[in-house]
């Protein structure tokens, strides 16, 4: 559309005056910056959407494979003579049966020509480690299953996923795999009975951290990030709001707010480890507050988050149009009152980005936790803030750093769980601001 | 620089411009005094021993070029000038013959007694119920939502804007007309019954079809309210006002009825600034 009106050629104004003339000479330069200028910005809008297309393909990539798992059928034969000899029915001796005995059995069952103690071992192998568990849930919910036999789902072992997610390149010499050539016709075998199958992985959402890839799920994680934000909320927003306030509002101007206002910006630059140093030296190793912990997490992240939350506020505070002040004063308004009943209302969508900004950038943090012993292997999902938990992004950090091929897959979907609680958050957000902006 | 400050002291000698009324000190129909007033921004000097009555039931106009100090003066009626950290007040402001500026006085109550009126309509982005009722719930006036409503609706009437938006009473302040919002500050402003309202430049904003509308206003609630208006037209000062001061580079130059100052003033530099010399 600009090409059109640059081809034609330009209709000279004015006359053929010297000035109209340099004009029309000059428009053709002027117009090229224009077309120049346009062409860099949207060059680097390109080149920013395609990294993060990029990135995010990636990160999907990679990581919604982790949403399914494989799980392979077995017969389970659920042997009164193992599992409860006297027959009395009682859970506590239930729950200490030999489970694993029973999958073995069955897996024995399956393949009768496996003989040798070494194929044994490696044909126990494909089931996990976690199916002697899942087995033990299963008769405490039902006792009636002792002495039956059922066709029972278990989950696979991970390298077991691992192939069926094509993830094990099959065509290399059988020394250079971790699944032998007997194993790939066990699960070959099991394939063609239809005893193979990948299911929603359920156990990702709503499992602790595990050892074991298969079994291993985020919901601790997503607690505990959970946890300590809301701890980081609650101490930053209510305490960045008021100091925001009282130095807009209140203080006088004097050398001593300009020292706390240059030194709140300066807190804004520190690094996050440094805050976590603190959180270390004060609150574990003076406080004794419990190691691990999400309220100690979300203290630290509060003094991160804190300075940013107070310069939003103030910005915002300082954009309230002084007309609104005068008029509230004008009719008698204290000064509180005008604060309470106008200039905060109108500054709070400002306020609330700001501390979106603040959280999303605590949600992200890790360096600052793992100084306060939030990295630790933590099974459980916690229950309190006071509980020992891990976050989301510290999380990502340890499967990342685990061997097994199938924590690849599980990191990015972490990623991807992160990346969905960041969303959510920021939405809620959102559509709060828009609820206070609403209010013309 | 120096040149300007020897043309101030050639101007304004503080002493020589005190206006005759002065003899009448506090006579009946005062309302408001000013003496010795002086008010200083930093080191700067805003205000030199301006003496002012601003007298019951009319409408005192203050006019002069731009920096003369007008609004500064008005603003100090009301003690707005207490929320500039700079600003510092020398001198008495009576209201009653009560000095507003003494400590036990809270400039919230003062307030209340004299309300203002801003250059640039300033309604608060609430409905325009919420607007007029705002100063009336601030200081208990309405002791149910009845006689909020009576309070409401009778502000809006006084300040002719009633019957242009009785029905929509819940929407925006901010989403009305230039003219009509200044008329809901006038109202806003009437709702805690003050006893003076203090105008800086009311019309400044508006088109003329609205200024006629305002003025027209002004003259109807100047009977149950003393007014002080501050205006850059020296047509509406003499429209709207009985009485009329002239304020030049921080001095008051003269101040007598509206009449006499426009037909007949006694100092040059009024006669200049209203035959438009200068201003």
């Amino acid at each position: 559309m600009t090409d059109s009106t640059a081809s034609r050629p330009t209709p000279s104004l004015g006359g053929g005056s010297r000035s109209a003339a340099l004009i029309a000479k000059g428009l053709a330069r002027r117009r090229a910056a224009e077309k120049r200028f346009r062409a860099y910005g949207l060059v680097a809008i390109l080149l920013a959407l395609g990294f993060l297309i990029l990135l995010l393909g990636t990160i999907f990539g990679n990581g919604y494979s982790a949403f399914s798992q494989t799980h392979m059928r077995l017969n389970i034969e659920f042997a009164q003579d193992i599992l409860d000899p006297d027959g009395t029915g009682d859970p506590k001796i239930l729950a200490q049966g030999d489970y694993q005995a029973l999958a073995k059995a069955a897996l024995r069952k399956a393949f009768p020509d496996v003989k040798t103690r070494r194929e044994k071992r490696s044909l126990y192998q494909l089931v996990s480690g976690d199916a002697a568990y899942e087995l033990q849930r299963m008769v405490l919910a039902d006792p009636s299953l002792v002495g039956q036999t059922r066709a029972v789902w278990l989950t696979a072992s991970d390298e077991i996923d691992m192939l069926q997610k094509g993830n094990v390149a099959t065509d290399q010499p059988e020394s250079q795999r971790r699944i032998k050539d007997n194993e790939l016709a066990w699960v070959t075998a099991l394939d063609k009975q239809g005893a193979i199958e990948r299911k929603f992985n359920t156990r990702f959402f709503t499992g602790g951290d595990s050892r074991d890839p298969e079994i291993a799920g985020v919901w601790g994680a997503v607690v505990g990030s959970f946890f300590t934000l809301t701890v980081t909320l609650v101490l930053a927003f209510p305490l960045g709001v008021m100091a925001a306030l009282y130095l807009e509002e209140f203080a006088p101007k004097n050398r001593w707010t300009n020292l706390v206002e240059v030194n709140i910006n300066n807190l804004a630059a520190v690094p996050s480890i440094v805050f976590g140093l603190l959180g270390l030296a004060v609150f574990l190793n003076f406080l004794h507050l419990p190691r691990s912990a999400p309220i100690v997490g979300g203290i630290v992240l509060a003094l991160m988050t804190l300075p940013t939350v107070i310069i939003a506020a103030r910005a915002s505070l300082q954009a309230v149009p002084p007309s609104i002040r005068e008029a509230a004063l004008g009719i008698g308004a204290s000064k509180l009152q005008t604060v309470t009943d106008h200039v905060l209302p109108l500054a709070m969508p400002g306020v609330l980005t700001g501390t979106i900004i603040g959280m999303a950038r605590a949600l992200g943090e890790s360096a600052p936790l793992l100084m306060i012993g939030m990295v630790a292997f933590i099974v459980d999902i916690p229950k309190s803030p006071f509980d020992p938990a891990t976050v989301l992004p510290v999380q990502v950090y340890l499967w990342a750093d685990s061997p097994e091929r199938a924590f690849l897959e599980r990191t990015s979907a972490a990623i991807i769980v992160l990346l969905a609680f960041l969303i959510v958050m920021n939405l809620s957000a959102i559509i709060l601001r828009k609820k206070f902006e609403r209010r013309w | 620089m120096t040149q300007h400050m020897e043309l101030k002291t050639f101007v304004a000698p503080p002493t020589m411009e005190k206006p005759p009324e002065i003899a009448l000190r506090n006579a009946p129909e005062t309302k408001m005094a000013a003496r010795d007033l002086n008010v200083f921004y930093g080191d700067k000097q805003a205000l030199f021993d301006v003496a002012l009555d601003i007298r019951s039931r009319q409408v005192t106009s203050l006019i002069g070029p731009s920096g003369c100090g007008k609004s500064t003066f008005i603003r100090c009626l009301n003690r707005m000038n207490d929320v500039i950290d700079i600003c510092r007040v020398e001198g008495s402001i009576t209201l009653d013959g009560a000095d507003v500026y003494d400590p036990a006085i809270d400039p919230v109550q003062l307030r209340a007694l004299v309300g203002m009126v801003f250059q640039k309509p300033n309604p608060f982005p609430k409905s325009i119920y919420e607007n007029v009722a705002y100063g009336p719930r601030l200081h208990g006036l309405a002791r149910d939502r009845e006689e909020l409503d009576e309070i409401v609706t009778t502000s809006l009437k006084k300040a002719g804007l009633f019957e242009e938006v009785k029905d929509r009473l819940d929407e925006p302040g901010t989403g009305l007309s230039g003219g009509q919002q200044q008329r809901l500050c006038i109202a806003r402003a009437i709702a805690v019954s003050p006893e003076v309202i203090l105008m800086d430049e009311p019309c400044s904003a508006l088109d003329p079809i609205a200024t006629a509308r305002i003025e027209e206003l002004i003259d109807e609630i100047r009977e149950n309210f003393s007014i002080v208006i501050v205006t850059h037209s020296m047509q509406q000062a003499a429209r709207v006002s009985q009485r009329t001061a002239f304020f030049h580079l921080g001095t008051l130059v003269e101040v007598g009825d509206t009449a006499d100052i426009f037909t007949n003033p006694r100092d040059q530099r009024t006669q200049d600034y209203i035959t438009g010399r200068f201003g």
